[in-house]
């Protein structure tokens, strides 16, 4: 999907050029020298992300879930200079300082990749003042990005990490048709948002069917229905195209040398080209069968891609098609009937996707579910078992780690144990598919960001500073 | 019609239709099975069910006679009935935006006097999706009204008994926290003051017989007044919605001034800074041990510790606060355990505690002869998040596994493309 992606952004004008503003024009003295040629600058909020301080660390004894369907027990593995070095127990280890953990009866995962949290955008304490998730005053509002919200004082950062999560994609809300940027960020919030930013991971755009859209503009303009929903993307759709085709001229005629003036910049339209472009990935808050295949064929219409359906809670019924569509379904394990279109939800969703060779992804859309995706791992694979579905623990892994990171476009860096990918690893007290086990050690980039058992060295939000219960066991 | 009749009234449905009209015997044999009395567990046990009712506990694995079907329990855990704690169950199909929701009220003219018992259907399709998962009986009362009671609630039975209720006006809500102070002018200052006048008001009111001539000055209604007159007379369980920890104190010096209140806390984030009191003023707690965001200010300070912590300093902790999902109160059980709370506390949590806290304990939450025959097999430790019921009996009757969830998954489990998937039956 990757190179797909990256081969149609390259027949795009819009290519991705971080930085570059100018670019100088020819020297013929005689014409009238053309303005400045005007590139839009794709990263205008760059990460300044940096991994914690590491040593090498060696974890001997262990059992290791790779992520992408293998299990090996009681074995070693090597984390480095922020990548992992070595698996096996052959390793010699070179450095001199290296740390060697005893992970005997323990079991090593790739950290949890949460594709849907709102973790910063609807931060705790939950006010109005931090309810900065939903841009809730037109349906289409693809200039609105995640990150411009996103608060990194939010404890929930360090309870998600006391669960073993190391990269998640924040996104909008659904209230809007189309709702708005999200941004994947590493689990080690800052001073600021940039601190976090996952260096080179692409813009997801949040997207929603059903009735959330419905719900919030049926009375305040449309749309109001879900025939509504679907002509309001199909606009912004039609529109994106007649932008970029804006921007193609431009640049056609500035090559020819003529006096081209670059067409005036629009926020909501510049996004969605990306989507067009193949650069930025569709994440689209899908609870029906039948509004996903709608919402397939509007893809196929305007020829971009959809990554991922989110919630996808009636992905079961269409799983066939998903696969031959090449998209991810992120799901919960068992949330059902809190509206009409989550009430076919069922146990089995996510290992009947997964038994139909489509993406499967667990997430959490929540600030509690992100510090036990493990248990919703868990809990879809001994319901999937218990239905005669015929799926392992370590293919059950892939649903937290490597199907997230791809469906991310960060699948290059992270989301499986495997040597040269970034040390994102969390080591656990036991079979992360039993309740009581829990996240011991959770490195990101190879640095330790979260010992359980050494409390002094907790990461603590400003928020809780000096209020009841700092420092304690949360 | 009076509270007497109603009660009368629901002893006979669940013996009409939970007892002798299902009269199968059954003997759950060798299992590992958790009676949740001064019996503890015991390995390789038979439980033997006859009438609804269990009627034998036999340290060994056999089947006394022919007379009792035989349910083989080898290498596998046999514990109550789990009991949904706090829920909504029968009052609500799907919540949002699909017209009359049971479970909710705004502009009612009543208050304390609403009456959960009285809504409650049996046909619900979360009846066989919660069982199914262990969960054979359940508190069940509104949760959304725009004052600070959520009325009366009642216990309900999750066979299949047309007539669910089996405890009608089991217990009033009151919600004294931050949302409470909301229906009364955004302080509790007001809150506090609302409410330990209408207890006034309810003490004078037992005394009287209210007709509709009788002129009455209360601050609630007569009918809302009447409500809590089993209340303050501690024949009915309060429970009360609160978070913080000085609200907590608040409550247990109105347990003092009120000595009659059989008080419950509900929710009880910061209940962990005043264990030790409420230990010493018996009040039980229900609440999410999975809780650990300062959702407000109340808030803060949540921790996961919060069962762990009230547990160890004798506080009776009821675990289960749902109603779509209150079938994962097994898992938040579980999650309990893992953060400190020893494991048969976990499983009391489900059972003994909520029954207690119901004053159905006589009846309901542990195992042994003269209960109602409300039984779980397991696969494994309930706990966990991989195990799941083999077999669910509820009042004497083993019901299937079967739920309009089931359903939908045998519907697709084998694409058939051949033919539309509505003429599917799974």
């Amino acid at each position: 999907m990757k190179n797909k992606k990256l081969s149609k952004a390259m027949l795009s004008s819009l290519t991705l050029v971080a930085g570059i503003t100018l670019v100088g024009c020819g020297g013929d003295e005689a014409k009238p020298a053309q303005a400045a040629f005007v590139e839009i600058n794709k990263n205008p909020f760059p990460s300044t992300y940096q991994a914690l301080a590491s040593v090498p660390t060696l974890i001997t004894n262990v059992n290791l879930l790779d992520g992408i369907g293998g299990f090996v027990e009681n074995t070693a593995v090597l984390l480095e200079n922020g990548k992992i070095k070595a698996i096996g127990n052959d390793i010699a280890a070179t450095a001199a300082n290296v740390k060697v953990i005893d992970g005997n009866g323990k079991w090593l995962t790739p950290g949890i990749i949460d594709v849907h949290s709102h973790l910063g955008v609807y931060a705790t304490p939950d006010t109005g003042s931090h309810a900065d998730g939903n841009e809730m005053t037109k349906p289409v509002t693809a200039a609105v990005w995640a990150e411009h919200s996103l608060w990194p004082q939010d404890p929930g950062f360090r309870r998600a990490l006391a669960g073993g999560v190391t990269t998640m994609q924040i996104l909008p809300g659904s209230g809007n048709l189309i709702g708005g940027r999200g941004v994947t960020v590493k689990n080690l919030p800052n001073r600021v948002m940039q601190d976090m930013k996952f260096p080179g991971a692409p813009y997801g755009l949040k997207m929603a069917c059903g009735e959330n859209p419905k719900r919030v503009y049926g009375e305040k303009g449309g749309p109001m229905t879900r025939m509504g929903n679907v002509a309001g993307y199909r606009q912004a759709w039609a529109d994106a195209q007649n932008y970029q085709a804006s921007w193609d001229k431009y640049k056609i005629d500035y090559d020819a040398g003529k006096d081209a003036k670059a067409p005036k910049r629009d926020l909501n339209l510049e996004t969605l080209t990306g989507v067009l472009a193949g650069e930025i990935l569709v994440h689209m808050h899908c609870y029906r069968a039948d509004d996903m295949g709608t919402m397939i064929d509007v893809m196929k219409e305007f020829n971009y891609q959809i990554a991922s359906f989110q919630h996808a809670v009636e992905a079961y019924k269409i799983a066939d098609k998903l696969a031959e569509n090449n998209i991810c379904s992120a799901m919960w394990a068992d949330w059902w009937g809190f509206k009409m279109e989550a009430y076919d939800g069922i146990r089995e969703n996510i290992p009947m996707v997964a038994n139909a060779k489509a993406c499967a992804i667990v997430h959490s859309d929540s600030d509690q579910g992100i510090q036990r995706l493990n248990q919703e791992a868990a809990k879809a694979l001994s319901d999937g078992q218990r239905a005669g579905i015929n799926i392992s623990k370590a293919e059950a892994w892939s649903w937290l780690s490597a199907n997230a990171a791809k469906s991310l476009g960060i699948f290059d860096e992270t989301g499986s144990l495997e040597v040269g990918k970034n040390a994102d690893v969390v080591l656990w007290s036991a079979d992360p598919f039993s309740t009581y086990s829990q996240a011991e050690l959770v490195f990101i980039d190879g640095g330790l960001a979260f010992d359980r058992n050494k409390p002094e060295t907790w990461a603590i939000s400003d928020y809780e500073l000096g209020q009841v219960g700092e420092g304690d066991h949360k | 019609m009076s509270k007497l009749t109603l009660t009368a009234m629901a002893a006979i449905s669940t013996l009409a239709f939970s007892g002798i009209s299902q009269a199968e015997k059954i003997a759950i044999v060798g299992g590992k099975v958790h009676t949740m009395t001064a019996q503890g567990t015991i390995d390789n046990a038979t439980v033997l069910i006859a009438d609804g009712r269990i009627t034998n506990i036999i340290k060994s694995a056999k089947s006394p006679d022919s007379s009792f079907r035989v349910i083989d329990a080898k290498g596998k855990v046999v514990t109550p009935g789990l009991i949904g704690a706090y829920t909504s169950l029968g009052l609500v199909e799907v919540p949002s935006w699909v017209g009359t929701v049971d479970s909710s009220s705004e502009k009612s003219n009543l208050s304390a006097a609403l009456d959960a018992s009285l809504a409650i259907s049996p046909d619900t399709t979360l009846r066989n999706i919660t069982r199914i998962e262990g969960f054979t009986s359940a508190a069940t009362s509104l949760n959304y009204t725009d004052n600070m009671y959520k009325g009366q609630g009642a216990m309900i039975t999750l066979g299949d008994d047309q007539l669910p209720v089996f405890k009608p006006h089991a217990f009033m809500t009151v919600d004294l926290s931050r949302s409470g102070a909301d229906t009364v002018g955004g302080t509790r200052a007001a809150l506090w003051v609302n409410f330990e006048q209408a207890l006034n008001d309810a003490i004078y009111a037992a005394k009287i017989k209210f007709n509709p001539q009788t002129e009455w000055h209360g601050l609630l209604n007569k009918t809302d007044t009447k409500a809590l007159v089993p209340v303050v007379k501690g024949e009915m369980p309060l429970l009360v919605i609160v978070n913080r920890a000085p609200d907590i104190r608040r409550v247990i010096q109105m347990k003092a001034d009120f000595n009659q209140l059989n008080i419950t806390l509900v929710g009880a984030s910061q209940a962990w800074r005043v264990a030790d009191e409420l230990a010493a003023a018996k009040i039980a707690v229900i609440l999410n041990p999975e809780s650990n965001l300062s959702y407000s200010f109340d808030e803060n300070g949540a921790t996961l510790a919060n069962a762990e912590r009230l547990h160890k300093a004798g506080v009776t902790v009821a675990i289960g606060m749902n109603t779509h999902n209150i079938r994962l109160a097994s898992q938040h059980a579980g999650n309990a355990v893992a953060n400190g709370l020893p494991w048969q506390a976990g499983l009391a949590s489900l059972t003994t505690a909520p029954a207690k806290i119901y004053g159905i304990d006589d009846q309901y939450g542990s195992l042994k002869v003269g209960m109602v025959a409300d039984v779980v097999v397991w696969s494994g430790d309930p706990l966990e998040v991989m195990q799941a019921p083999t077999n669910v009996i509820i009042n004497g009757k083993e019901v299937p596994l079967e739920s309009r969830q089931t359903k939908l998954r045998d519907r697709y489990l084998s694409l058939d493309k051949e033919k539309p998937q509505q003429y599917v039956r799974p």
